[in-house]
């Protein structure tokens, strides 16, 4: 039976680095859960015959060819950043790492 | 540091039989990154590699480079793979700031290629057949640099800066099947794996597979069962382990390590374990838990990649000889033991020996120069062979003068010093330093006549039957020639003015 228990929503949470507290936990695992319900039904009417699938498009191998294309100047793609020092992204102290 | 306890190699080898696993990561060489047109060039200004797409910007679209695909296909022909007739991307999610996407964009049940094998050579000439469960797809990661650690490490850093220039360069992670049976030999196993699997990457040009620049990393995944048990024990991966010689430590040092820690009673934890150059240990990183959940799903921006039948086929005819069989061909071409086959390998030599022969050189004195004088100067300046200023023609033209015996050893030398101080090419420097064996026989003849009247004792010891005291005079001509004559045809000389048989 597909769906969603609370224990799996506080488990995506925290892999989202999310902190929700535990009503936010109960009010999400139920909405969750009606949209997974919903999207399961999609199944209810896919016979054997249908094949699951990953894109709504039949096609394959769309490739491009091995040729360099301008990139962004390294002030554009600064541009949104946060914040910057020596000319690349500037991020906190990384935890949860050696 | 703590220090780490560890039983002799030879002892965890009495109890404890290995089992590995080595996964080895390869940056293509492709022009562009896997999914976007940016340069892949190296050592470029930071930041001045990227776009919209790997950045992870909202809207932008990935597209797959043909080329790497083919290369992927390439890499799993030679791997003697089956290569998927369909196959997909998919997204393994994580956060970590050297991906701005938040995820990393891989290959996950459905590898390109996969169930193969490569056959590698041990020292003795032992071949062991090492199983490949799979090839696939996927993008490298950006550059992280830690800001105010002790050692640029992430311990106690203040924040980290990010280049991206690197994320998005196609990878194709190879994952060997556990590599059971090597025994004692687990650690040679997995350095001639990764030897054999870098020539592969280079003959089939694909990257340049250069170690020490990070273009191929390898992760040594290790496991001690008791001897004579099934089921694996608990393993330790240890990452990014980037030169043959520490493939073969890090495997050494986990064996002894694990034994350790086993025959005290204690368990081994699955984690990360890093590796350090300077004595060859590892020591922990992150601890493997359940908790690590990528949530691979297909990637959705990207479709199907279905390789044709044909092109599949197409790709199979064009693969070369495969390393390891070329090299038996070569020694057996070149006549050389199997240990010097060894030391033209180590020294990076055969492809450069090939080429100075098929420019014209004898296989003896192509391998002559390049493991000899070359050799030596590039092991004096710290650089690879094929760093050197001087061509594989140039050093075929240095052999081709010495045969025609306008060059003597000597000489030769001379000139080969020359084309690497960069005076020119072989016969420039011939010119310019003036160095012609002299072939003139009046020249010659001269010369063998001023010896003889100048050394009349040791002409008489000749006369006398003393054949060997010709060398004296020999040296006393090339003394006068500044070392420029023919030595064998001086001695023919003197021997035929004094009237002795040679």
């Amino acid at each position: 039976m597909p769906g969603i228990t609370r224990e799996e929503v506080a488990h995506l949470a925290r892999l989202a680095r999310l902190e929700l507290k535990g009503e936010e936990l109960d009010h999400f695992a139920g909405q969750l859960d009606d949209i997974i319900g919903a999207v399961a039904r999609v199944s209810e009417v896919a016979d054997q015959d249908v094949p699951p699938t990953s894109h709504p498009l039949p096609l394959t191998n769309v490739m491009r060819a091995d040729e360099v294309r301008p990139s962004l100047t390294p002030a554009q793609a600064l541009s949104g950043a946060p914040a910057q020092e020596q000319q690349r992204f500037k991020v906190p102290q990384i935890l949860g790492e050696d | 540091m703590t220090v780490t306890d560890l039983v002799s190699y030879e002892d965890a080898l009495a109890s404890y039989d290995p089992v590995m696993g080595l996964e080895v990561h390869v940056e293509l060489g492709t022009k562009t990154k896997m999914f976007c047109g940016c340069s892949t060039e190296l050592k470029q200004d930071a930041n001045s590699q990227t776009c919209p797409v790997c950045l992870g910007l909202p809207g932008a679209l990935p597209v797959v480079n043909e080329i790497g695909v083919e290369s992927a296909i390439k890499i799993g022909l030679a791997l003697h793979c089956e290569i998927a007739d369909w196959c997909r991307f998919a997204r393994k999610n994580y956060f970590y700031p050297d991906m701005p996407k938040n995820f990393q964009t891989s290959q996950y049940d459905e590898p390109i290629a996969f169930n193969g094998y490569l056959d590698v050579q041990l020292e003795d000439g032992e071949i062991f057949r090492v199983e490949i469960e799979r090839a696939h797809m996927e993008e490298d990661t950006g550059k992280s640099t830690h800001v105010g650690g002790a050692t640029g490490r992430i311990h106690g850093a203040s924040h980290s800066l990010l280049d991206y220039n690197r994320a998005g360069i196609p990878l194709i992670e190879i994952v060997t099947k556990p590599i059971e049976g090597a025994g004692a030999r687990a650690p040679e196993v997995a350095k001639a794996y990764v030897a054999e699997l870098r020539e592969l990457i280079k003959a089939l040009g694909v990257s340049e597979a250069r170690m020490e620049m990070g273009q191929m990393r390898c992760d040594v995944n290790l496991s001690l069962r008791p001897n004579g048990t099934e089921k694996f024990g608990t393993r330790s991966e240890t990452k990014n382990v980037n030169s043959l010689r520490s493939v073969e430590r890090a495997a050494r040092f986990e064996i002894q390590r694990h034994a350790a820690v086993l025959s005290s009673g204690g368990t081994i934890v699955q984690e990360t374990r890093h590796f350090h150059e300077e004595d060859g240990s590892t020591t922990a990183g992150r601890i493997k838990d359940n908790a690590e959940d990528y949530r691979y799903f297909p990637e959705p921006d990207l479709v199907p990649v279905a390789p044709a039948r044909d092109w599949v086929e197409e790709l199979r005819k064009g693969l070369p000889e495969l390393p390891r069989l070329r090299r038996a061909r070569l020694k057996e071409d070149w006549g050389v033991s199997e240990h010097d086959m060894q030391s033209i390998l180590n020294a990076g030599a055969v492809d450069l020996i090939v080429a100075t022969i098929e420019a014209g050189a004898p296989a003896d004195q192509a391998r002559k120069w390049w493991m000899g004088e070359l050799a030596r100067n590039a092991n004096e300046t710290g650089r690879g062979l094929d760093e050197l200023p001087i061509t594989p023609a140039q050093v075929a033209r240095v052999a081709a003068l010495v045969a025609a015996g306008d060059l003597n050893d000597k000489l030769a030398r001379q000139v080969i010093e020359g084309v690497l101080a960069g005076e020119g090419d072989p016969d420039t420097v011939v010119e310019k330093r003036g160095l012609k064996v002299v072939s003139d026989e009046g020249a010659l003849s001269t010369a063998v006549d001023e010896a003889i009247a100048g050394n009349a004792a040791i002409a008489d010891k000749i006369r006398g039957g003393k054949v060997a005291a010709a060398g004296a005079l020999v040296g006393a001509v090339m003394k006068a020639t500044r070392g420029q004559a023919d030595a064998a045809r001086v001695r023919e000389l003197i021997l035929e003015k004094l009237g002795v048989e040679g």
